[in-house]
């Protein structure tokens, strides 16, 4: 994402409200004290209580939007969670013609695609943030910075028109040919490769999830007090040996964060995915076949399901990634929060 | 004896030091070839899009709608038009609630329960799949009218535009010195003009950011247009009917299997792109221009 304060991040301190300590009443309880009788006394109360009121109405709308969305993915599933229950999930046919319905070669082709995407962009994201944060000469730090961020603003559909002029015909011709020789042995990369497949698609997810692991793993080693940096370097560690025990040691649990939340990108992640994965409902160890995910099976069958009971198991399993990008996404936040409120409360 | 050892010792310590600084040297030579090899992709898509869009594109894409298939020719008027029709819906929508929000949380929820959790709950929203909120806009707006719209198109963009803008809306608002909110009440302004006078104005400009970035953002979005807005080969601007949106006609194009489609598709994603870039671009002159640095 490419937020704007990020980089400014740790410059924002956060007013923090005077504290009524016995010490210094007097210089930092007073402000307060004036706000609020000027504010008892101001002219505009009923204003004041009727914008505060209008303000309050658009933030708890944000609960209300999130509510809504559950109420509608539970209610209209329900046909289908009651036609099958928790057999939903391990079933492996998906016969619209017969309705029978199970989703599990859409979860496996959800997981494996986004898990290898993970393992292609995590150690990348992790080696371009180190060297933007210490081994960049300044004047070239910046332009990177924003020529990476800028993967961030490409659209899903144009990553996915790429892909399946250019991507997928190297994944055929190049590097599957290379992948099938070494690692052939190995059971994941096996002929017939057509260049659409899991493989591709993770590929495509890794370059999509990279600018949001690398900026905010940048964001969570930056927090790291220049102290503990220079402590490290006095001890006459070299750079690496300082990177690891100070920078990456301390902010590990916001790296994980970071990570988590690209994870969680790639797991709901649309449009580039569906135009290279092949959409085929397989579960197959090999990495070069198609394969086809949660979203991708609502995006390709949902303005056209016939019936209700279909529809159902289509909206089921929109509710099945909503929840889990819900979990996903509220742990990389904790995580990403705990580090960075505790580097506030060290500059404070 | 103790000399011999000595020497040992020294040439361990030699050959440890050769080991730390070689790991040193192989760790910075990584983080240098990951960083090229990352910006890689990125000179190809951008490349690509430049030498394939730009050969394509010319004046018929701009004024004429879709060719049928086989003919050549034809354009994407109706579909940049409908985007824009979108977007303006979307932004209409999305933009008050989410300053509003941010509002809420930087001028009165600050350090309080109800605003940590306002705060997550947008934190959370952000990650929401865009196909899940098209399956939502579709089950509550399309299921209930029993066709297509322009208008649950509008209004799910509009909902994945409000996270963003709120925590930017939020973390522009903190920079505001509380001295300046004290002067205004001060002089016997309410807060609300307080608010919408002095706060709001002195972080317009990361505010103006963080909207365009939310713009840009849903700009591009396709999945939650699929059975939402669902797409249109003629030009209207109906908000009530089927309507075409750009990324979605992108869409369309790319998995079709002719060649004329996949040039107009190139055309199309590079007049995408250049929206997109022409608003992050906008975005930075706004953002480096007039704003509040360290004011404090």
């Amino acid at each position: 994402m490419m937020q704007p304060g990020l980089d400014k991040l740790p410059e924002i301190t956060v007013p923090v409200e005077p504290q009524p300590s016995a010490a210094d009443a007097a210089p930092s309880a007073a402000p307060s004290a004036i706000r609020l009788f000027l504010q008892q006394r101001s002219a505009g109360r009923w204003a004041d209580g009727a914008f505060r009121g209008l303000m309050m109405l658009c933030a708890f709308s944000i609960f209300a939007i999130v509510a809504l969305i559950v109420f509608v993915l539970v209610k209209n599933s329900q046909l289908s969670i009651h036609a099958f229950g928790f057999k939903f999930f391990k079933g492996t046919s998906w016969d619209p013609v017969s309705g029978d319905f199970g989703a599990l070669p859409f979860i496996y082709g959800t997981v494996v695609s986004s898990l290898l995407a993970v393992a292609i962009a995590v150690p990348l994201s992790l080696c371009v943030a180190i060297f933007l944060l210490d081994i960049c000469p300044r004047p070239l730090r910046s332009p990177i910075a924003f020529l990476t961020e800028l993967l961030a603003a490409i659209p899903s559909v144009v990553y996915g028109l790429w892909a399946v002029f250019i991507l997928v015909p190297i994944m055929r011709d190049n590097v599957g040919p290379i992948l099938e020789k070494y690692l052939g042995w190995t059971g994941f990369f096996v002929e017939p490769n057509f260049g659409v497949g899991m493989l591709t698609a993770g590929v495509i997810l890794a370059i999509m999830i990279f600018p949001i692991i690398s900026s905010i793993s940048r964001d969570v080693m930056k927090a790291v007090p220049i102290a503990q940096r220079e402590a490290a370097l006095a001890l006459g560690a070299t750079r690496w040996e300082m990177l690891r025990m100070s920078v990456l040691r301390n902010s590990r649990l916001g790296i994980v964060g970071a990570i988590i939340l690209g994870l969680g990108r790639a797991l709901g992640e649309t449009m580039a995915v569906t135009m290279v994965i092949g959409n085929h409902p397989d579960i197959l160890k090999n990495l070069f076949a198609p394969g086809y995910t949660l979203a991708s099976v609502i995006a390709n069958e949902f303005s056209e399901a016939s019936g209700d009971l279909y529809l159902s198991a289509l909206i089921e399993i929109g509710l099945a990634l909503f929840l889990v990008t819900i979990v996903v996404n509220a742990i990389a936040r904790l995580l990403v929060w705990a580090v960075t409120r505790g580097e506030s409360a060290g500059h404070a | 004896m103790s000399g011999t050892r000595t020497t040992r010792t020294a040439n361990m310590n030699r050959l440890h030091e050769l080991r730390r600084s070689a790991v040193n040297h192989f760790v910075t030579g990584l983080a240098v070839f990951s960083t090229v090899l990352v910006l890689v992709p990125l000179v190809a898509i951008v490349g690509y899009l430049l030498y394939k869009g730009a050969s394509s594109l010319n004046l018929a894409f701009f004024i004429h709608v879709p060719a049928p298939v086989g003919e050549p020719g034809g354009g994407m008027a109706n579909a940049i038009m409908g985007s824009a029709v979108i977007l303006a819906l979307a932004s209409s929508i999305g933009i008050p609630i989410g300053i509003a929000a941010g509002v809420y949380l930087a001028e009165y929820g600050r350090g309080r329960h109800l605003g940590n959790l306002v705060r997550f709950t947008a934190d959370v929203l952000n990650g929401v799949p865009s196909i899940v909120m098209g399956i939502a806009a579709y089950s509550l707006i399309v299921a209930k009218q029993h066709h297509f719209s322009g208008f649950a198109g509008g209004v799910a963009l509009a909902i994945m535009m409000v996270p963003t803008i709120t925590r930017t809306t939020e973390e522009m608002l903190a920079t505001v010195p509380h001295a300046i909110r004290e002067a205004a009440l001060g002089l016997g302004i309410p807060k609300w003009r307080t608010v919408l006078s002095i706060s709001l104005r002195t972080a317009s400009p990361g505010i103006i950011t963080g909207c365009m970035l939310a713009f840009a953002r849903v700009a591009g979005e396709t999945a939650p247009l699929l059975f939402t807005a669902f797409g249109n080969q003629f030009t209207s601007f109906d908000m009530t009917q089927p309507i075409a949106a750009l990324p979605l006609q992108i869409y369309v194009y790319a998995v079709s299997p002719y060649d004329e489609w996949h040039r107009l598709a190139w055309a199309g994603a590079l007049v995408l792109i250049a929206m997109i870039m022409g608003a992050v671009t906008l975005v930075r002159i706004f953002s480096n221009r007039g704003a509040l640095q360290g004011g404090h």
